[in-house]
């Protein structure tokens, strides 16, 4: 029995539970490691400098809203560049996903796709990867995303309203003006919309603050919420200490930054 | 191969030391962790090593700083795709840490430990012979809350998600044992230049 005078797993150490551990569903890692081919087949301009991919992919396994992908396109010498991108669709069966993505200066993936892509272009995908950011739909949820950020967790709200869920979800998206808002007309009484540098005539302008996130952590939806995060690491961790200064636990908090 | 209709890429600048599927971050150091970043002071960080060891053992920061230093110079690799030259970090070589704690033969394997509660598990080999370190500064900078400061570890030939932010411990173990990422599908090893991305690489 010298196995009882071991140290017990853990022991001394801080506990795995005290941040948002462990994933919220398992991954299948058969699925996660094989590359399909996805066939472009809609282009939908969102803002000026954003557009939707709409990807035919026949052999999705499907994915929960909040996760994301691999993407690789590959050159005639054989060279690729890959990237990772949310998945802004909510999971439908229809053997479709789809991609917003930024139109970023020197973009080497991005850019290919708003220069060069038309429907019928082949790219390969891997996924849905990462159990972390993904949402089932059961806890309820308090979104928080700006600029781009906001991809995830709009396959979350749109996954609320197909299933017709009755979880409460809030959804706080930050933008730098209406123009540059992703989904504008798809926003309901669930979103809080802030307007960092210039908003319609009669909204103030100015940074998330705590006065945006105060009435909705005063709902206190029984079980508390699920806080999902996603932006630049500015803005998670401007979103995140007004979020922890509110009073949402550390350990209900999930964080996706940009990088 | 599945070409890409109209996909050149960038140009084939010949970087050694880029590993396979990697780009160039240049002067970023893009911040990837899924927690909120701790205001851990120094005062109340501390170190442990644990777990299948003679002599478990715990560090303050002043007794950490007491040890012999060491710095890491050369590259370090995201999983997401980028992938840092010309780093430097400065603290202790963990071989100083598990000299003094002295691993039983049986231990093969450690879960390291930060301070939020993420953890990630590394073969014990990967932890030993000058490739890993706790540091504490970056180009002789305190480490930033955001990079892991205080103090975080370093094993900069495995992709980054193995060097803990805020590393609390490390606890040694005679069986692989799955960390935050490997338990979300990431590799159990997660070696850049042999692409270990996800489990099944």
């Amino acid at each position: 029995m010298t196995e009882t005078t071991l140290p017990r797993a853990g022991a001394g150490f801080p506990p795995r539970t005290r941040f948002a551990v462990p994933g919220r569903i398992a991954v299948d890692e058969q699925v996660a490691a094989r590359w399909q081919t996805a066939t472009l087949t809609e282009i939908r301009p969102e803002t000026p400098r954003a557009a939707t991919f709409r990807l035919a992919v026949p052999g999705w396994a499907g994915h929960l809203p909040g996760q994301h992908l691999l993407l690789r396109l590959t050159a005639e010498d054989g060279y690729t560049a890959q990237r990772h991108y949310s998945l802004a669709s909510a999971p439908d069966g229809s053997g479709h996903i789809e991609l917003t993505l930024d139109r970023v200066a020197d973009g080497e993936v991005s850019g290919w796709f708003h220069t060069v892509a038309r429907p019928g272009d082949r790219v390969e995908v891997r996924g849905p990867l990462s159990g972390f950011f993904a949402w089932p739909g059961d806890r309820p949820a308090l979104l928080v995303g700006a600029g781009s950020g906001v991809v995830p967790l709009m396959s979350m709200v749109r996954y609320h309203r197909a299933r017709g869920l009755s979880v409460p979800l809030r959804l706080v998206v930050s933008a730098r003006g209406p123009e540059d808002l992703l989904y504008a007309r798809e926003y309901g009484a669930e979103t809080t919309r802030v307007f960092t540098r210039n908003a319609p005539a009669g909204t103030p302008v100015g940074r998330l603050s705590a006065a945006h996130l105060a009435p909705l952590l005063a709902e206190r939806p029984p079980g508390g919420w699920e806080a999902y995060v996603c932006g630049s690491n500015s803005f998670a961790e401007h979103a995140t200490r007004l979020l922890v200064a509110a009073g949402q636990p550390v350990d209900r908090i999930r964080v996706e930054r940009f990088g | 191969m599945n070409v890409t209709r109209g996909f050149t890429g960038r140009a084939r600048t010949v970087r050694p030391g880029l590993p396979p599927g990697q780009y160039d971050a240049r002067d970023d150091w893009p911040v990837l962790s899924a927690e909120v970043t701790p205001g851990l002071a120094a005062a109340d960080w501390s170190f442990r090593v644990g777990g299948l060891v003679a002599e478990p053992r715990t560090w303050t920061w002043e007794q950490a700083h007491a040890l012999p230093g060491s710095a890491y110079e050369g590259d370090i690799h995201c999983v997401t795709g980028w992938s840092k030259f010309g780093t430097r970090f400065e603290g202790v070589s963990l071989d100083s840490f598990l000299a003094a704690a002295d691993p039983l033969p049986s231990a093969t394997h450690a879960l390291a430990h930060s301070h939020t509660g993420y953890t990630a598990g590394l073969p014990l080999a990967d932890l030993t012979g000058g490739r890993a370190w706790i540091v504490w500064s970056s180009d002789g900078r305190p480490l930033a809350p955001e990079h892991g400061g205080p103090a975080r570890l370093i094993v900069p030939h495995l992709y980054f998600w193995k060097s803990v932010k805020w590393v609390a411990g490390l606890e040694l173990l005679d069986h692989e044992e799955p960390g935050f990422w490997e338990r979300n599908g990431y590799h159990p090893r997660g070696n850049p230049w042999e692409e270990q991305r996800y489990a099944g690489d």
